[in-house]
């Protein structure tokens, strides 16, 4: 796996921010035509949103001096509700002014919901070549407390149609320790996720995020969020079941087969160049990171009078690249190596080695590598490096 | 009008005593007294009217807050009575208002021939008045009963009235009725403190002899002592002595205060005023010695003079080790001003460095602290406060410990603890509640009396380390608030204390440790222990945490090792927020203390130290 940083590079992330119905954990740069208070169908409205993100691309392409594209992914929001022809006019723009590279990944992140075998037929033409399924869990009641409105079994139904139109690359998204959840569930949703032909699986811990549906419900003490340590172990299973299975971890909280990582997704944690084009959307190129304009209207009106898009910015000390590094890199096997750090950080590290929380082998060879049980503290092991 | 111009009034060191009546105001927190003085202060004219304001005679922030005296004044008020159109001086001395200051206000009283006793006619009594209408009375001063707020319709002065006269053996129908508010009755007041109190009475040729009540650090004037003449004189031009410490000091100044520092030729028998001497440190001119003429000195102190004691112990630490050398300086600052106040630098294991500082009582410590950071803009964590215990070892060597860690590990012969003679004024309806709080706290009743039909007098000799933890909260609690207390140090008494030491994976804590009765050392050791097990985060290992008296464990918690910290979820749109959580954590990390291994919030600190009851009245708010 190559972390290697290509400054003639581009990756884009484009951002569909619309979804038919908002889900009850989710606190994304999303938008429901009800929460939008428009007359028009979703359809229309996402039509002409595609144009004011041609016009963003336009903008890229004046700015960047990259060569290529490796990597494209659509997420949302609900990018799965646009046409697949809208998305094509994406991909078209984006290969015209910048070229893609013949390997190029175009990831869609999709909705089971949204999708039938023709859809998936018309993706597949207009170029794209990887699927991120929305899976979350396979138990009902885990699906009513996340707010998601798939039936479990199409889950099964979508993989197969994927693969007969082509599709090679194909993730599940799975959400574990939601309230509710027994570890039996989970058990029983990793079960359902690897009976399936797919060559990769995102599990994430629940966040209860302020604001969203799901926290006033925590809150008012309708569902108990689990204990952080039925949640770790749900990671220890999680983790066994995936590599019995032949899906190696990649970064925390990612599991693929040999070569089938997400490259566009290990752009960001390497520190890659990528262009986030949309409402809200992040973008980081030779440590300028920048954000746009968060409301669909906003974005609206900035492109349409050729503006740039962006709220606001941040050019990277080399202190904060470096903690940003740190922070990023030990989430992936081999990320760091002891050449990085100070000889107390060094010290620092030998601690974590003594409890075992780092992988002997690798710190012998001289990269940093979490064990099962030092990944779940990862984040603690940052704030002792860089605090 | 009775008022007579400050010009033609009689003039400060040309008094005679025959004219002069020197007064105070015993009464309770929020009874009036301020705004009955403020009152005075107009219908005297001392203070123009567009000069006033509220509780003027009060000079700290915090005095006005709370409403609370901790200084006292004088001040000069001439007067011609309603009743033989005479001209007179009558001096009005402020007395602090809190058991923890009973020695400066028994020399307040020993500067006065009456004291004016104000009750607000809605509540009646408080146990502290009490005490100090006792003080006075036991000084042989006039007490002229006074019933204040007639004005408020839940007053109920035919009741109050009654339980005065008890008290002090009069008639209901003597006691005046005034409304410090309103002004009703105030200057029937003044004419009565003229009709009824005596002139004091000196030997204008002995040599001089001056009573300090008070002393008071100015920054600009240095130390400002109030003095009330007995015999002979005092002027500008004298070298005075402090008969305590036999030094000599100039007399840079004297005057009065009417009610702004006029200065004067001098101060004649009977008279009350302030010297400034260039003296830098309240400590050379203590409350309750003697001021005589250097040329020409006494042989006779003035009785009652005896050094602050501190009573009551406490750590005090910046949160910020750097603030240090911040805390020293206000501390060195306010022991200008405050004699009673004693402190040592402490260097403690779990708080660093930080100073060990004696005080007279539970609210002479809080003002203490509540000053450091006002005035100093200091953050600081104060230990549980504790008392002066005397320990005698096995071979018979005495040791002082105003600190549990100086408490010795050794085998202990015996213990011996501070005992205060308490009294609880409260409806009766609360008797058994409050003795049920005093046998608790290993209290043994001395009496009880009926004030009036449904109030009463309650007598406890208590220990005073179960009056500093938290007794006075648990008493407002259990009686409505409607009970209020005052006690006196009355001796030593041995108890069966052990110490408890708190220690984290074996560490001990230095700033738990606690000096309690065998009986309740369980419950102290249960109590920190659960306490302590919700407060610090989980770690990367166990924690036992365990509460022991010697090496023998009597209460055991521990906190799991963590097994997950870590945010799932890492992509584009994520990193800027999570490299800025990271920064501000950063914050959260320097406040963390290291016990051994264990990092402990500087927040777990602070609530531990901090008794249940004042998270209980927290809930209640």
């Amino acid at each position: 796996m190559a972390t290697a940083v290509d400054p003639s590079a581009l990756s884009f992330y484009i951002h569909i921010p619309y979804c038919v119905k908002r889900c009850g954990y989710c606190d994304f740069n999303t938008y429901t035509p009800a929460e939008l208070k428009v007359e028009s169908s979703l359809n229309e409205i996402s039509h002409g949103y595609i144009d004011l993100m041609l016009r963003e691309i336009d903008q890229a392409r004046q700015t960047s001096q990259a060569t290529h594209v490796p990597t494209i992914f659509f997420g949302g929001g609900t990018p799965s509700l646009m046409e697949p022809s809208d998305l094509g006019r994406v991909i078209q723009a984006i290969s015209e002014k910048f070229g893609l590279t013949t390997d190029c990944e175009i990831t869609l992140e999709a909705n089971p919901d949204t999708l039938t075998k023709e859809r998936l037929q018309g993706y597949r033409e207009v170029g794209i070549n990887r699927l991120s399924i929305g899976m979350q869990s396979a138990v009902p009641h885990v699906l009513a407390v996340l707010d998601r409105t798939h039936n479990p079994e199409n889950i099964g139904k979508v993989v197969q149609w994927a693969r007969e139109v082509g599709f090679e690359e194909i993730s599940l998204d799975l959400i574990y320790g939601t309230p509710g959840e027994t570890i039996e569930d989970w058990r029983a949703t990793i079960g359902s996720a690897l009976s399936l032909d797919i060559s990769h699986i995102s599990a994430y811990a629940l966040i209860v995020e302020q604001g969203t549906k799901l926290a006033a419900q925590v809150k008012r003490g309708e569902v108990t969020i689990p204990d952080d340590d039925e949640t770790a172990e749900k990671y220890l299973i999680a983790d066994e079941a995936f590599t019995q299975a032949g899906m190696n971890w990649y970064e925390l909280s990612n599991w693929s087969k040999d070569g089938s990582h997400s490259r566009h997704n290990m752009a960001y944690w390497v520190g890659s160049n990528w262009w986030g084009v949309g409402p809200g959307a992040h973008s980081h190129i030779d440590g300028r990171r920048w954000w746009n304009v968060k409301h669909p209207t906003a974005y609206r009106e900035r492109l349409e009078k050729d503006a740039s898009p962006m709220q606001e910015q941040e050019l990277l000390t080399p202190d904060e690249i470096a903690r940003e590094r740190i922070m990023l890199l030990m989430r992936i096997p081999q990320g760091l190596h002891t050449r990085d750090f100070s000889p107390e950080q060094i010290a620092i590290l030998d601690g974590y080695l003594a409890s075992g929380d780092l992988d002997a082998q690798s710190w012998r060879a001289g990269s940093l590598t979490l064990t099962r049980k030092g990944r779940l503290i990862a984040d603690r092991i940052v704030r002792d490096l860089v605090l | 009008m009775p008022a007579i111009p400050l010009a033609k009034a009689p003039q400060p060191s040309q008094t005679n005593p025959a004219q002069i009546r020197n007064f105070c105001i015993i009464a309770h927190i929020d009874h009036g007294k301020s705004t009955l003085a403020d009152r005075m202060l107009g219908i005297t004219e001392v203070v123009e009217q567009r000069n006033m304001r509220a509780q003027y005679l009060d000079r700290m922030d915090i005095e006005r807050e709370r409403g609370i005296t901790i200084k006292s004044q004088a001040v000069r008020l001439p007067w011609r009575s309603g009743i033989d159109g005479n001209e007179y001086i009558l001096n009005m001395i402020d007395t602090p208002g809190h058991v923890d200051f009973t020695y400066e206000v028994s020399r307040s009283l020993a500067a006065c021939e009456g004291a004016v006793l104000l009750v607000d006619c809605a509540q009646g009594i408080e146990a502290q008045t009490l005490a100090n209408l006792y003080l006075a009375m036991e000084n042989n001063l006039t007490i002229i009963p006074v019933l204040n707020k007639i004005d408020l319709p839940a007053a109920q002065p035919e009741k109050f009235a009654e339980e005065l006269a008890k008290l002090i053996g009069c008639q209901p129908e003597d006691c005046l009725r005034v409304s410090g508010k309103t002004g009703a009755g105030v200057e029937e007041l003044l004419d009565q403190i003229v009709k009824q109190i005596p002139a004091p009475v000196g030997d204008p040729d002995a040599p001089a002899r001056a009573l300090i009540f008070d002393s008071v650090y100015d920054s600009y004037r240095g130390v400002v002592t109030y003095v009330r003449v007995v015999d002979g004189h005092l002027s500008t031009r004298d070298q005075i002595q402090m008969f305590s410490t036999g030094v000599r000091h100039e007399m840079l100044e004297v005057g009065v205060i009417s009610p702004e520092p006029v200065a004067s030729k001098g101060l004649g028998v009977g008279e009350v005023g302030y010297l400034i001497t260039g003296v830098k440190d309240v400590r050379q001119s203590r409350v309750g010695d003697t001021v005589t003429n250097y040329q020409r000195p006494t042989d006779k102190a003035l009785s009652g003079y005896k050094d602050p004691r501190p009573m009551v112990f406490s750590g005090l630490f910046p949160l910020d080790g750097a603030e240090y050398p911040m805390l020293r300086e206000a501390l060195d600052k306010l022991q200008l001003n405050d004699a009673a106040l004693v402190f040592e630098p402490e260097n403690s294991a779990a708080l660093g460095f930080g100073f060990r500082c004696g005080f007279l009582g539970l609210l002479h410590m809080e003002i203490v602290r509540e000053r450091l950071e006002r005035e100093a803009g200091l953050a600081l964590i104060s230990t549980a406060p504790n008392v002066v215990y005397r320990v005698t070892d096995d071979s018979g060597k005495e040791l002082i410990v105003t600190n549990p860690s100086e408490f010795p590990d050794g085998k202990i012969m015996k213990v011996e603890e501070p005992i205060v003679r308490a009294t609880v004024l409260a409806p009766s309806e609360f008797i058994g509640a409050i003795m049920e709080l005093c046998q608790q706290r290993r209290g043994t009743l001395l009496g009880m009396d009926y004030l009036s039909e449904d109030r009463v007098e309650i007598r406890y000799t208590l220990p005073l380390a179960e009056i500093v933890f938290d007794f006075f909260d648990q008493l407002k609690s259990r009686t409505r608030g409607y009970a209020s207390l005052d006690y006196e140090p009355i001796g030593e008494a041995e108890g069966d204390l052990v110490k408890v030491d708190i220690l984290l994976q074996s560490e001990k804590v230095d700033a738990f440790s606690a000096i309690v009765h065998r009986e309740k050392a369980y419950s102290y050791g249960v109590m920190m222990t659960t306490k302590l097990r919700e407060l610090i985060p989980r770690q990367q290992f166990e924690i036992p945490i365990q509460a022991a008296i010697g090496s023998r464990i009597i209460a055991r918690e521990s906190i799991r090792a963590i097994r997950k910290d870590v945010l799932a979820k890492c992509y584009g749109g994520d990193i800027s927020r999570k490299r800025k959580l990271l920064e501000k954590q950063k914050e959260g990390k320097k406040r963390m203390k290291m016990v051994g291994r264990v990092e402990v919030p500087q927040e777990a600190f602070i609530a531990a130290l901090t008794t249940d009851d004042e998270k209980s009245k927290e809930a209640k708010k």
